[in-house]
Parts: C-alpha cells; structure tokens; sequence
C-alpha cells in the first residue's frame, strides 16, 4: 500500500520469478522468468494465444498466477489486488468509461487514491495529448485515435510505476498508428516510466521499444534489442516471426576457429562461428532475403561468398520499393530473395536460370533442433503457408 | 463484398427513380398496408377513450353525449379507485422486488461459471413458456394446500414470480454488451470492488434495469390471469373490470384506463424523442 | 488470427474465478429460492392436487391425496371439446398474427431504417395496445362487434352477414379478439431480427437473379425464423392459454368456452380443484411438447 500513497518518482523494475498460469483445459505461461529494467520500453512480441496478454493482466492483477511470484520495483506484489498495485494499463478496446466525461474519465484513477487536485491533474494529462479542449465530451464522441490518446492520459495520470499497453494501437488504422508510435515513444521519454507493451506488430515492436521479448507458446523464444534479434535470431520461429528468413538444414562438414561449413544439398555454405548457435552435427542455418543477390550467370565462387545454385525464379511479386523473388532450387525447395528495385521492372522474369549468393557474415545459425525445428514450422504467417502450398502443388505438376 | 459495400454507398434516390411504374404501386402498397393495420390496431383504444366522456348511466355502451364529469368524479364509483390502488401497489412492490432478485440473477448468470447452470436458465425460462392459467392455478393450488388466506400478499407473490424472469432475460442481455474491460479499467484505476460496482457496473446496467422494471411494472398492472386465481377478495383494476362486465362496465373505468395510457404514451415518447435528439446531436460532433 | 485472438482473451474471461463463486452463490440464491417457493413447488402441487380423490361424504371442495390418475381420462374426456379449441383457436390466430405482423415488421424494421424517429413512433403505435388494459380493448371489440354496432348492421346491410347473424359469441369473434391481442408479441421478435437483416443479403439475392418473391422467400424469410420462432411461441402459448376472449362476457359463448375457461369454472367457481389442476398439467404438457417438436424442427434451440 505504500508504494501507492505517492506518485512513483521513476520507473521500477518488473521481476517474474518461475510465473506459471494454467487455465482449465490449457497451460497459458510455464515457468516465466524475467526482467524488465526500470525506465525502459520493453515490448512483449508474439502471435495471437502465446500467452503474452495474460503476463499483461497478471502484471496487471487482473489474473492471478498459478505459481511464482512477480515483484515490482522489489516489492512482492503477487498477492496484492488490482487496485493496489502502483501498475496501469492501456487497454486494448480503451475501455473508457462510456457515461463519463473524458476529463471524469482520466480524472478517475485520482480521486479513487483521494489524491489533491483530481481535474487540475487531469487537465495536465489531457494536455500532454493535446486533447484539452476535448475535456467535457464523451468518450462516444471522439475518434479512435482521441480515444486511444485518452486512454493513455487516463493511465499516466497516476504515475504507475509501470505503464502496461496491451495491443493500444490495433484498432488504428495504419497512418494513424505510424503517428501514435511516435507520440507514444515521446511521451515515454519525457516521463521516464518503465512501459511495458504487448503486441502482435513485429514493425511496431521494432520501431518503439528498447528491448524486444518474443513469445511463444507460453516462453521466452529469445529477448534483446530489435536489431539484435533481426540480426541475430536463435531459434526458427523468432526468425520467421520477425521478418522473413530462408532456412536450411544440413551437417556441419567443416568446424574452424572462425567460422563452420555446413553441407547444404551438396554445397559447402559457411556461417561465422560466432553467429552460429550449434557447432556440431546436423543444424539450421538461415539468411535473410534482402541480404541475397541474385545472378543470371554462374558467380565465382570466392572466400566470404556463399552460393546457391543453380534454380528457377517460380514467381516475381513487384511491391514498389521492392520485387520479391520465389527460386525454387532442386534438393533445397523454395528460397525467397528481395531485391531492391534499382532499374524500372524486375531484373529476371519467371522460368529464369538465376544463382543467388551472399556475404558469409549475413548467414546465422540456429539453436534448435533441426528436428523439432518443425514444431515452429514457417507457418508463422500465411504468406509463408501460400508459398509453401503453391511450392508443393507446382513439384506435383511438373510430375505429372 | 467490396463491391457490394460500395454499392451501399451509392445515393439512394437513384436507383429508386429508375423504378417502373409498377414497382412504385407496390412501393405505395406497404405503406398503406401498415398504415391501416397501425389504425386497427388502435381502434379499441380511440373507442375506450370516447366512452371516457361519455354521459352513461348505467352501462356505458349506448353514446348519451359528451361529458367531461367522469374524469372528474372518477372516485365515485365504487370499489374502483381502491381497485386501482391496489393495482399501483401491487406493481410497485413486486417491481421492486422482482428487480432486485432478477438483475442479481442476471449478473450472475453472465458473469460466473457455476454447476446447473442451464438448470437454472431452464428454471427462469419455463415460467414465460407457461401460459399464465397454469401459472395461476399452481399457486393457487399451494396456497390451498397451505391453508394461506388469500389476498394481496398472494397477489404481490404471484406477480414477482412472473416478473423475474423478465427482468432476467432484459438485464442479461445488458450485462453481456457490457465490456468486462471497463471493470478491470476502474480496478486498475485503484477503484476497490464496491467503488467498480456502485460507480462503473452499476451506471452502466442503470437503462436495462429501468427497462425491466418498466416491464415488470406493465405486465403486473395488467394481468388478470394469475391475480383472478390468487387474489381472493382483493381487486386489481382488471379484475374489477372483469367482474363489472357481467353487468356494465362503468365510464370511470375507461376514465382510468385512458389516463394510464396518455401517462405511459408520454413517456415513451419523451424518451425516443430526448433520445434521437442525442443521437442526432452525436452525429453532428463526429 | 482475429479468432484465434478472440478465443485466447475468452478462455481467459471465462474461466472459473474459485474465489468468487461465493458471490455468484450470493447473487443467485434469494432469486432461485423464489422461483423454487412460487415456480416449481405450485407445479408440483398441482401434479398432487390433480391425483386427489374425493373425501366420501365431505363437502363441496374437500379433497384427500390420492393416485386418482383417473381423473386424467376423466377431464379430458369430458372437456374435450374445450381442448380441441384451445388448441384450434390458438393455431389460427397465430397463422393470422403471423400474416397480419409481417408486413408490418418488415416496413418498420427494414423499410423504414433511414428515419430512425419515424421508426421508434411506429414501434410505439405497435406496443400502444399493451398500455391500454386487456380486458378494456377486448370488451371495446365486443362493443364494435355488438349485433346493434353499425360493423354488424353494413355486414348485414350488404349479405355478408345473415339477418339472424352475430359476430360475438362465435370462433370467430374469440379468434378476432386472440389475434388482436397477441399481434404485438408477434410483431415486436419479428421487428427485432428483420431490423439487423443486413440488406447486403437482399441486394446479393436480386444480382444472382432471383426476383423479389423468391427474394423474399429464400432469403429474407430464412433469416428472420429466430424471429419467426419467437414470435409465434409467444402468440401461441398465452393464446392457448386464455380464457379472456372465449368467456361469454367478452367476446365469446358457452359454445365457444375454451380449456382456460374450463381450469378457471373448475377452479374458482365448481371448486372441482383436481380436474382444474388435471386440465392444467394436460394443457402444459401439450405446450410443452409442442414448442419441443416445434423448435427442434426449425433448428433453433438457443431460446434461453
């Protein structure tokens, strides 16, 4: 109760200590560890019923964990009520009040604490987004984008010691949620406050927070800042759900000090050691497609090249800034390429003989499994599924 | 779809211009139609309403002119006001009482996962799949097993019964449009359980608790059924008006009726109409 | 993904929250115990009341428990006729209130959309019955209906009707009155789901060339049975029910007296309380079965 007489001076650090959720019939959260430091803007980034809204509403006390312990800013708040927790959250559908007006609204949280000056307050808040003159309307009259902004206000009016956002800015549409993620990032770093923000928009992790956890089935996959995890991904499903990869799995043939070789459908590919996760045995290797050129002519081979080769270009997709290509390559199946468009049109048109190749030190190796890589297979979105069904449904053409 | 959404966005007066002649015969047709059948059904009323003011001596079926004095001695009949009387206070109480059991039974139902679930939704639905005769002989049937006396308090027992399931259905479906989020949003907002209740929920479910105590109180004045079973020598309004039709029923009762109506008329209508003055308002500001 | 996303947050709304059953108990028990005392025990006692035996030698209305089941064969022989009409009379006005309401539910509930307040003024005039008493407007008809009303003497006038006719007293009469009175409950389910038809449906019917009868037979009518169920449940169980319209001071006769009449002579008049309350289980069980058949058929059984 202490920690909610005053308003916190700083963000506080949020600690789940081996947090298990089980709801009848499913495991929501097993064994969760983690922390996120004070004053940081730390997005929890996983696909719809992995379980990253229940960490939110426990953190929130609006769920209660299974087992374990969550401490904020060191204090055990794991059996304190909703209401108590120095915690507010932004959510989803705003759930602003509908029969108050906006500044009873965000003037709510205040008076409920008895804290000095309620609408004085609110009035600040409402300033912070711009939305004052607004101050008597009803949340019913105001636009999606007013709402949210409100919503925000309503929470950071009471200077939780940790703000949590659960999906604020899926409702918007795509212009409008480019400016909130702006608007939001500011108001983060004017305030300092520890945010917590769960989404399912790896483009919005990315842009906004300092620190990126991406979710699965209820676990950590991997955590750390966004360029690192797209640089660097560790598992397959972090690599197919941030952005795209091409991945193959071989036997590493060749293990140096520097770097290893993995035998992929007969070609020697090379990974940097320190960018692969195993050393031994059969692994998964990947790259991205942006980092992939393509050749219509067989390229030297050459020391910090690596080669594929040769396949057919199956599909050309132009999508403006740039053409994705589809390479089926025999013995290896489907390997997509983007291409920067630098010239008016594609460079190479469907049915073309092509080679791709790329800089060794873009490859990265995985730490999973090659073998329960399949329990995240590449269906992370659909475009992959369709790709792959169009892939399966042309090899049995061509053999009929 | 997307064609067919943009085909909504058209103007309407277009497509409607270029009907044929025939289609617009049939346009016209509908209208009319309701039209009518808006005026039969409001035949009875307009004719319990003119013989309100009809000079009557005895029985009031033959016109003898136009009188203002029975909406004025309207109490000199007797046994009528105090039929009445009891008809307010029948409806109020088992309002009230109907109101509170139905909406706690209503936020139950929505909110929580218990066992019997749907043996207690069977429980609230028979009693309106139960024509009100078997409704009224049952009770009546306990109460003489019982040995209870027969009278008002019967009467006010019997109309909560019915009138709970009512309130269930008219509140549940209130509680269930509601957002659990805005709930949690005043939990979160340091709101403890009975500030969320008295101050979110509460507010919130306010215009379905209305409704259904509107209902409640509708349904409860005007049932003769069950209350002819179990009101013993106490009259309702419309159990006065049964037994008076043997004989004649007096123009003071029409006096009554009428007056009801214009009071429940006005405010309907003062409600719809504040109402799409808001939305009109609404409308305007986005 | 949207219903992926829909049903995580639902499992973690739904699930059953131990701490707070107590509350749930405390909310629901004073309600249920109430429908239990006034609900489900009279129910019970009428199965009781309706075995009693007649106490030898006592007075009119004294009764003793008893398996008399030949009470059953008994009432029902007897009032069979009463049956048969309940039934009858019921079945009719219903079709009629259906026939009657759709038009008119149609034009507020699709036809009339763009004019919200126009929408709402009819919808009163359609419920403006329900705030006049039910005893009132059907002793009103039978004043309209009356052999010396000028309705009866124009009928009468043009041949429609003979000399020596009436129209009060007859089935027809207590059918008139039956779908006058239950047209509201028809039309309010019907106004309720034709007014969320998504018009959508209608215009893709009249672009795959369908003409607006079969329009209007294969998809706006389809749509609108949850309202088409309700509607006519609640016009046929009161209907049947009744005993308002077929008693000889509104708008009926002894020959047109129905099984509500016959519960209610029983009842209150003969104080014959075992074949009251055996004609009362007869005419619930009926009910009973056929909403059953009725709503299994039509293939909605989410009523509740």
């Amino acid at each position: 109760m202490k920690t909610m007489s005053t308003f916190a001076e700083a963000g506080a650090d949020l600690e789940f200590v081996d947090i298990s959720k089980r709801f009848p019939g499913f495991t929501a959260i097993e064994n969760l560890n983690l922390t996120i430091p004070a004053g940081s803007f730390f997005a929890l980034l996983g696909p719809s019923g992995c379980g990253k809204t229940t960490t939110l509403r426990l953190v929130a006390g609006l769920e209660e964990p299974s087992a374990g312990r969550i401490l904020i800013g060191g204090n055990d708040v794991t059996n304190t009520k909703s209401f108590q927790r120095p915690v507010n959250t932004v959510f989803q559908s705003y759930a602003l009040f509908p029969h108050m007006t906006i500044l009873e609204n965000v003037a709510f949280g205040l008076r409920r604490r008895k804290i000095d000056d309620p609408l004085g307050k609110a009035h600040e808040a409402l300033r912070l987004v711009e939305l004052d003159h607004l101050a008597a309307r009803r949340p019913a009259q105001l636009s999606g984008g007013q709402q949210q902004r409100v919503a925000l206000a309503r929470a950071i009016v009471n200077r939780p010691a940790l703000l949590l956002l659960d999906e604020p800015l899926g409702a918007l549409d795509l212009k409008l949620r480019r400016q909130m993620q702006l608007e939001l990032k500011s108001i983060q770093t004017e305030i300092g406050l520890t945010f917590l923000h769960v989404t399912h928009d790896q483009e919005e992790a990315m842009t906004m927070a300092d620190i990126v956890a991406v979710m699965n089935k209820g676990e950590i996959e991997q955590m750390g800042a966004p360029e690192q995890l797209y640089e660097l991904p560790r598992t397959a499903f972090v690599a197919n759900f941030l952005g795209q990869s091409n991945l193959f799995t071989g036997q590493v043939t060749d293990s140096g000090a520097d770097s290893i070789t993995v035998d992929v459908a007969g070609r020697g590919i090379v990974v940097p050691r320190t960018r692969a996760q195993r050393h031994a045995g059969e692994v998964t290797i990947g790259v991205r497609p942006e980092k992939l050129l393509l050749h219509t002519e067989a390229p030297t081979t050459g020391a910090g090249i690596n080669i594929l080769g040769p396949g057919r270009v199956t599909d050309v997709s132009f999508s403006g800034v740039s053409t994705s290509y589809i390479v089926q390559i025999p013995g290896l199946g489907a390997v997509t390429v983007f291409a920067q468009n630098m010239v008016f049109g594609p460079v190479v048109n469907e049915g073309a003989e092509v080679w791709v190749s790329w800089t060794v030190d873009h490859g990265f190796g995985l730490e999973d499994e090659p073998t329960t890589g399949s329990r995240f297979p590449a269906d992370a979105s659909t475009s992959a599924i369709a790709i792959q069904r169009r892939a399966a449904l042309e090899t049995e053409l061509e053999g009929a | 779809m997307t064609a067919l959404r943009s085909d909504r966005k058209r103007p309407p007066a277009k497509p409607e211009t270029a009907r044929p002649s025939r289609r617009r015969l049939t346009g016209l047709g509908l209208p009319i139609y309701v039209a009518l059948a808006l005026v039969f059904l409001l035949i009875p009323i307009a004719y319990t309403f003119v013989f309100s003011f009809n000079d009557s001596v005895k029985s009031n079926i033959a016109w003898r002119g136009f009188t203002f004095e029975k909406w004025l001695t309207v109490c000199n009949e007797p046994g009528l006001c105090e039929a009445f009387g009891n008809s307010i206070l029948v409806g109020v109480v088992a309002t009230v009482l109907a109101t509170a059991l139905g909406t706690a039974i209503a936020i139950a139902l929505v909110r929580y996962r218990f066992r019997f679930r749907s043996s207690i939704s069977l429980l609230l639905f028979l009693p309106m799949a139960t024509p009100e005769v078997v409704l009224g002989a049952g009770l009546a049937a306990q109460f003489l097993a019982l040995g209870t006396q027969k009278g008002i308090v019967t009467v006010i027992l019997a109309h909560t019964m019915f009138c709970i399931s009512f309130v269930v259905v008219t509140v549940k479906a209130r509680v269930a449009s509601l957002d659990p989020a805005l709930e949690e949003a005043g939990r979160d907002l340091y709101g403890s359980a009975a500030q969320v209740f008295w101050r979110i929920t509460f507010p919130l479910l306010l215009p379905g608790i209305l409704a259904a105590a509107l209902l409640s109180f509708a349904l409860s004045f005007d049932d003769f059924i069950i209350t002819n079973f179990n009101s013993g020598a106490v009259d309702t309004f419309p159990k006065f008006i049964y037994i008076a039709a043997a004989r004649g029923i007096p123009a003071e009762a029409n006096v009554i009726a009428s007056a009801v109506f214009i009071l429940a008329i006005l405010i309907v209508v003062v409600a719809q109409v504040s109402r799409s003055a808001r939305q009109k308002k609404l409308a305007k500001l986005n | 993904m949207a219903f992926a996303a829909f049903a995580s947050s639902d499992a973690a709304v739904t699930k059953p929250p131990r701490r707070k059953s107590t509350i749930a108990l405390v909310l629901l028990l004073p309600g249920i115990l109430y429908m239990v005392l006034f609900f489900l025990t009279p129910l019970i006692s009428l199965v009781i009341t309706s075995f009693q035996a007649e106490l030898p030698g006592g007075d009119i209305g004294d009764y003793v428990p008893g398996l008399q089941w030949q009470n059953y064969v008994e009432s029902a022989s007897e009032y069979l006729p009463h049956i048969l009409r309940a039934f009858g009379y019921a079945l009719v006005a219903t079709v009629f209130a259906l026939i009657i309401s759709y038009p008119i539910a149609y034009f507020i509930g699709v036809k009339a959309r763009r004019w919200p307040l126009l929408q709402s003024m009819m919808l009163t005039l359609v419920i403006a019955p329900f705030f006049i008493s039910f005893l009132l407007r059907t002793l009103a008809w039978k004043q309209i209906l009356s052999d010396e009303s000028p309705v009866v003497q124009a009928l009468k006038a043009v041949a429609i009707l003979p000399a020596d006719g009436h129209l009060t007293g007859t089935p027809f009469a207590v059918i008139f009155g039956l779908t006058y009175n239950f047209i509201p409950f028809m039309t309010l389910p019907l106004y309720t789901t034709l007014e969320r038809l998504d018009t959508r449906f209608l215009e893709a019917g009249s672009d795959l060339y369908a003409n607006p009868a079969t329009t209007f037979l294969k998809i706006t009518v389809p749509l609108s049975m949850p309202g088409i169920i309700s509607g006519t449940l609640l016009t046929f169980i009161p209907a049947a029910g009744d005993y308002i319209n077929a008693s000889r001071d509104f708008l009926g006769s002894s020959k047109t007296a129905m099984l509500g009449n016959a519960i209610e002579a029983n009842f209150l008049t003969l104080q014959n309380y075992p074949v009251a309350a055996a004609l009362s289980i007869i005419l619930m069980a009926v009910i009973l079965v056929l909403v059953g058949v009725y709503v299994r058929r039509s293939g909605t059984e989410d009523l509740l």
